[in-house]
């Protein structure tokens, strides 16, 4: 499994490469590593997203919520920084993360506790989420100049010569590595994806283990807050709004199965740079970015297809039916 | 008192009888609360009981009920369509397309119908014929329709249909009874008599409950699911049809998260979201419930978005409500 794994996201790679050499053949500038950068800079929010859906897409579950979770977090913290913009930025991080936190663990509580589908709850959420947004901001938004220049300059402070929105990307990549293939608790989620059946037997709790991804998935979503509000210097109703579908794109691209417990740290950031540089990439070669949509639409049914393909060759799925019943 | 014959042991003439009673239980209580919100209603607005208030009410849900009904039949088959929000944008936007080349009501409609049923038909062909899971798939098929009509139209929209293609989204059949509701009256019964009385319907329970013993019981299991999936787009085409002829115009961002809310209305209405229970009524009330709701905070001048939160946690508790019931009983029995 782990060698068709490689092999998934070797030929992601190989995509990424030929599209970059392709592209830059059209317009040579956009193959400098300043550049790629740059992309990589613009599709943190994303690569951090997907990575926090995917720990939920492992356990069998999905978040649809993620990025309702984003808008609210985000406007809570530009709220508080509008109208302290004393606070520092440290700790606006980690009250959006916090924010976040507690919006995933209360999908997570309904998961667990009350056995309804992730599906169902989410769908819930994302619309309650979303809606708390405007009524704690009033429908009104919050603008650059309400904004400290501490708030907005923080994600673009350049360290060692990449800006912190990469740093914490970077970051992140490292700590859901760790954690997800050195940890009791990471292994539990794949684990649980896997066989929830035989995860009990293992004595695993199944429900806590979607419980931790919805929490985890949450304080991302959160922490993309920020991010995204810092990013784009705006803070409306409005923003994200239906980004959880490019965000289980990146997964799928990835190559997480939406069966769950198949999937990697490499697979998502790369599901998510694929999407990155296709976006970036439209305007560089000609195209309308009115194309982008249609284009993210058939990478994700093709990933499907190979997905597929490479979970059909395992040869489980008379036995995975047979668990549920 | 005597009489010491044992009574005669009565045999269901269907296995599925607590289930049903389940069912019936959801339906009952899914009612109360229609009723309730329609009680509240007739309080909190004094323009809320009028025919014609009542019936503008309707434009609310019909649109979103027409794809409820068909996709409540695919989510008990155990699968689902997340681009039908998409199809009615794509079918939208070939209609636009046609009618400023000239095209005429009864072509318009043959368009919409058909290009419903087309993209359906793709979904169908994906999952029943690649085996590829649904959810999935309709997420890909999602931004792939509603990006080809971003490319057709980019930032325009198309307007100037023809006058007679009015009817379908203003028009009124009699009285105070639109054209919309009607088409929603007769889909509930279709959609009824297809699901609780033909073999078809027994079929996509049997399928919902289990794939694998429906493929050796003889259904065609892969066909049926491919129909499905065709049925759901040919409700989105008629959807767009509607939407179209209510709007007179069209933009690739039409009908933006309908596909939640026709999904709200499935689950709302006691349709299992794994597959494999679920009824028509149910689904009717619904769609009842998320109208009557969206309506009647419309007339106390509650924004859009604030009402989402309402449909959202009327579904969340709906569906929790019961559990948490049972899960009391369970400590109290032990």
């Amino acid at each position: 499994m782990k060698a068709l794994l490689k092999y998934r996201e070797l030929l992601l790679v190989g995509a990424i490469v030929l599209l970059t050499i392709g592209i830059s053949l059209r317009s040579p500038p956009f193959a400098d590593p300043s550049n790629l950068l740059g992309i990589f800079n613009d599709t943190s929010i994303l690569i951090i997203l997907a990575l926090g859906q995917m720990v939920v897409i492992l356990t069998r579950s999905i978040d649809l919520s993620i990025a309702a979770n984003l808008t609210l977090s985000g406007m809570i913290v530009a709220m508080m920084n509008a109208a302290f913009p004393g606070i520092p930025v440290p700790v606006l991080i980690a009250t959006a993360m916090l924010c976040g936190l507690a919006l995933g663990a209360f999908n997570g509580i309904l998961v667990w506790k009350l056995d309804i589908p992730p599906i169902v709850v989410t769908l819930g959420t994302l619309t309650i989420y979303r809606g708390m947004a405007f009524v704690v901001s009033g429908g009104k938004w919050v603008n650059a100049d309400q904004m400290s220049p501490d708030f907005i300059g923080f994600t673009r402070t350049i360290i060692l010569g990449l800006p912190a929105m990469s740093w914490i990307a970077i970051l992140a990549i490292i700590v859901f590595y760790v954690s997800l293939t050195r940890t009791a608790v990471g292994r539990a989620l794949y684990a649980v994806g896997v066989n929830p059946t035989a995860s009990v037997y293992a004595g695993l709790n199944v429900g806590r283990s979607k419980f931790i991804a919805f929490c985890i998935s949450g304080a991302i979503g959160g922490l993309a807050g920020y991010l995204w509000v810092s990013r784009y210097v705006i803070a409306s109703v409005e923003i994200a709004n239906g980004y959880e579908l490019n965000v289980i794109a990146a997964c799928v691209i990835g190559g997480i199965s939406i069966a769950g417990g198949i999937g990697s740290v490499g697979g998502a950031v790369l599901g998510a740079l694929f999407l990155g540089l296709v976006n970036n990439a439209l305007p560089v070669i000609d195209v309308s970015p009115f194309w982008q949509m249609a284009i993210s639409g058939a990478a994700i049914i093709l990933a499907v297809i190979f997905n597929a393909r490479g979970e059909r060759q395992q040869g489980r799925l008379i036995l995975k039916r047979a668990e549920k019943t | 008192m005597t009489d010491t014959t044992p009574s005669p042991r009565i045999i269901p003439n269907r296995l599925d009888n607590p289930l049903r009673s389940a069912l019936l239980s959801w339906e009952t209580l899914l009612l109360a609360v229609a009723v309730a919100i329609f009680v509240i209603n007739c309080f909190a607005s004094p323009y809320f009981l009028d025919a014609n208030s009542l019936s503008d009410a309707t434009f609310n849900f019909t649109e979103k009920a027409l794809i409820a009904f068909a996709m409540a039949l695919l989510i008990i088959s155990g699968e689902i369509d997340l681009s039908v929000a998409a199809i009615i944008a794509l079918s939208s936007t070939l209609m636009g397309m046609a009618a400023q080349a000239g095209v005429d009501t009864p072509g318009l409609v043959a368009i919409g119908i058909l290009v419903g049923i087309a993209c359906g038909a793709f979904n169908g062909w994906l999952v029943t014929g690649l085996k590829l899971p649904s959810i999935v798939v309709t997420i890909g098929t999602m931004s792939l329709f509603r990006g080809i009509s971003f490319i057709i139209l980019g930032d325009q929209a198309y307007g100037n249909y023809p006058e007679s293609f009015a009817f379908f989204g203003q028009g009124y059949v009699w009285w105070v009874i639109s054209f919309e509701f009607a088409a929603f009256v007769v889909a509930a019964i279709v959609y009824w008599f297809l699901l609780h009385r033909t073999n078809f319907g027994r079929r996509i329970f049997a399928i919902g409950n289990n794939p694998v013993a429906a493929q050796f019981s003889g259904v065609r299991v892969a066909r049926i699911k491919f129909t499905l999936f065709c049925l759901t787009g040919l409700m989105s085409g008629i959807a767009s049809i509607c939407i179209t002829s209510r709007l007179g115009s069209t933009r690739p961002s039409i009908a933006q998260g309908y596909e939640l809310e026709a999904i709200t209305m499935v689950v709302l209405g006691g349709v299992n979201i794994l597959g494999g229970s679920g009824s028509i009524l149910g689904v009717v009330i619904a769609a009842f419930i998320v109208g009557l709701v969206t309506f009647g905070l419309g007339l106390l001048n509650v924004p859009g978005i604030v009402m989402s939160i309402f449909t959202g946690a009327l579904l969340i508790v709906v569906i929790a409500l019961p559990i948490l019931f049972r899960m009391i009983r369970q400590r109290h029995r032990a």
